[in-house]
């Protein structure tokens, strides 16, 4: 049974109604452009998202927004999308902000079968309303979740046929952790190469967590702030 | 004169000290590179995954994969390494990162900060500010002392949504360096032409002038 299928759309096709989805990506880098869209163009609705950002107004999971598509965001920032923060303050969209690293913990423990785990970040805010706290050594910590989704959604620079994953530079992110945190992950990937062509050494998620993997297209990598010197 | 955004960042770069591993938050915060020199040997850590981060890139080197915390397009130092995000995080709440710099919107005499959201009004979430606060060996922030309206952000208790608690170490604001102590807030140093009378008078919160307290020299 390959792993191997040809496109995103074939690879996103039953992912239903009311599903979590867990991204990889942070602002629009490393982000799975093709499934993205592909989950815009199949229409699911009432998501939960499970992504450290909202993309911007009009890529990323962005257009899931303006899609309607999207009941629940669990993020860290959202301030570069305005109609994400519009649609949160006028109650259209339900939002859990979770600070980015307990969400990058949250996925790795979830796909680590850790089902909960105790951090100091939050401790005495809004965070850790409703949650645990307990002391250790003389430092309080609250209790968070280990997150799993009915499906994951990556993208790598190079993968292969057993869905061995490889990332570049800062477009690893968070997928590494939400490679893990799905119940059917599926990774997008720059090129496809054959198994055996990557080193051992150098890969970065083994393909055991892999379910599906296809060869991306016409990727924009928008950049946000193309920041230079002269 | 209050000081400028530079000088504030300037002054805070005197705390970086050689082999350091600093984290920079957006806004001021990112302008303190610019004053720590390449012989300190002192590696910035990007949160998304980057220890290393070197200046902007020129137009031919801009790499849409690499970028930092703040989505700006960056470039690696020698010896800079990219991890994952929960590696990253690892690192800040393991407590590797020496320091970290970031902005508030209020501090107050305990060492509490609130800088991720305005009820009603802003609300683009924490990021990983509050892993930072919690988990860095020292916290820096760089702010105005007071807002438009002359109303002291340096406050006796924050009254928006808290970042972290009692984890502020030390302010740069355009009046002065203050360090937050059992004792509450303590002036060190004050912009030159102001006083600590003038800093006192401008600030909610508790706050004692250190015996050496001093104008700052740029």
């Amino acid at each position: 049974m390959s792993k191997v299928v040809p496109d995103a759309k074939t690879a996103c096709a039953d992912v239903k109604d009311n599903m979590t989805l867990v991204l990889g990506g942070f602002g629009l880098c490393g982000i799975p452009e093709n499934s993205i869209v592909a989950l815009r163009e199949l229409g699911v609705k009432g998501l939960t998202c499970v992504s450290n950002n909202a993309g911007v107004d009009d890529w990323g999971l962005g257009l899931l927004l303006q899609g309607k598509q999207i009941k629940k965001m669990i993020s860290s920032y959202v301030g570069e999308n305005a109609l994400f923060e519009k649609m949160y303050l006028s109650g259209e969209l339900e939002v859990e902000f979770c600070p980015q690293g307990t969400l990058a913990e949250r996925m790795r423990a979830g796909g680590a079968g850790i089902p909960a785990f105790f951090t100091p970040t939050g401790v005495g805010t809004k965070v850790a309303e409703g949650k645990e706290v307990r002391n250790f050594d003389g430092r309080d910590y609250v209790m968070e979740r280990g997150i799993v989704g009915d499906f994951a959604f990556v993208k790598a620079w190079k993968g292969d046929e057993f869905g061995n994953l490889v990332y570049r530079k800062t477009a690893r992110n968070f997928n590494p952790p939400a490679a893990t945190a799905g119940k059917i992950t599926i990774a997008e990937v720059e090129e496809l190469v054959p198994t055996g062509s990557l080193d051992p050494d150098q890969i970065h998620t083994p393909g055991v967590y892999v379910q599906r993997i296809f060869q991306g297209k016409n990727y924009q990598k928008r950049i946000e702030q193309r920041t230079v010197r002269k | 004169m209050p000081l400028t955004r530079e000088q504030i960042a300037q002054r805070i770069s005197r705390e970086v000290k050689p082999g350091f591993c600093v984290n920079l938050g957006i806004g001021i915060p990112s302008l303190v590179a610019n004053y720590v020199p390449d012989s300190m040997n002192v590696m910035f850590q990007s949160e998304n995954g980057l220890l290393g981060m070197g200046a902007f890139p020129t137009e031919a080197e801009v790499d849409a994969d690499l970028v930092n915390a703040g989505k700006q397009t960056v470039t690696t130092v020698k010896g800079a390494s990219f991890f994952s995000s929960s590696d990253s995080f690892g690192m800040i709440r393991g407590g590797h990162v020496n320091l970290t710099i970031l902005g508030a919107m209020e501090v107050d005499e305990q060492g509490n900060i609130a800088n991720w959201m305005i009820p009603g009004k802003m609300i683009k979430g924490m990021g990983g500010a509050m892993d930072l606060v919690a988990g860095a060996r020292k916290v820096i922030v760089a702010m105005q002392h007071a807002d438009k309206e002359g109303n002291s952000k340096l406050r006796t208790k924050c009254t928006l949504p808290l970042t972290g608690l009692k984890c502020i170490h030390q302010i740069v604001s355009d009046f002065g360096v203050v360090d937050i102590t059992p004792e509450g807030f303590v002036l060190r140093e004050f912009a030159p032409d102001l006083s600590p009378e003038k800093v006192l008078a401008a600030t909610e919160g508790r706050m004692k002038v250190a015996p050496d307290c001093r104008p700052m020299t740029f």
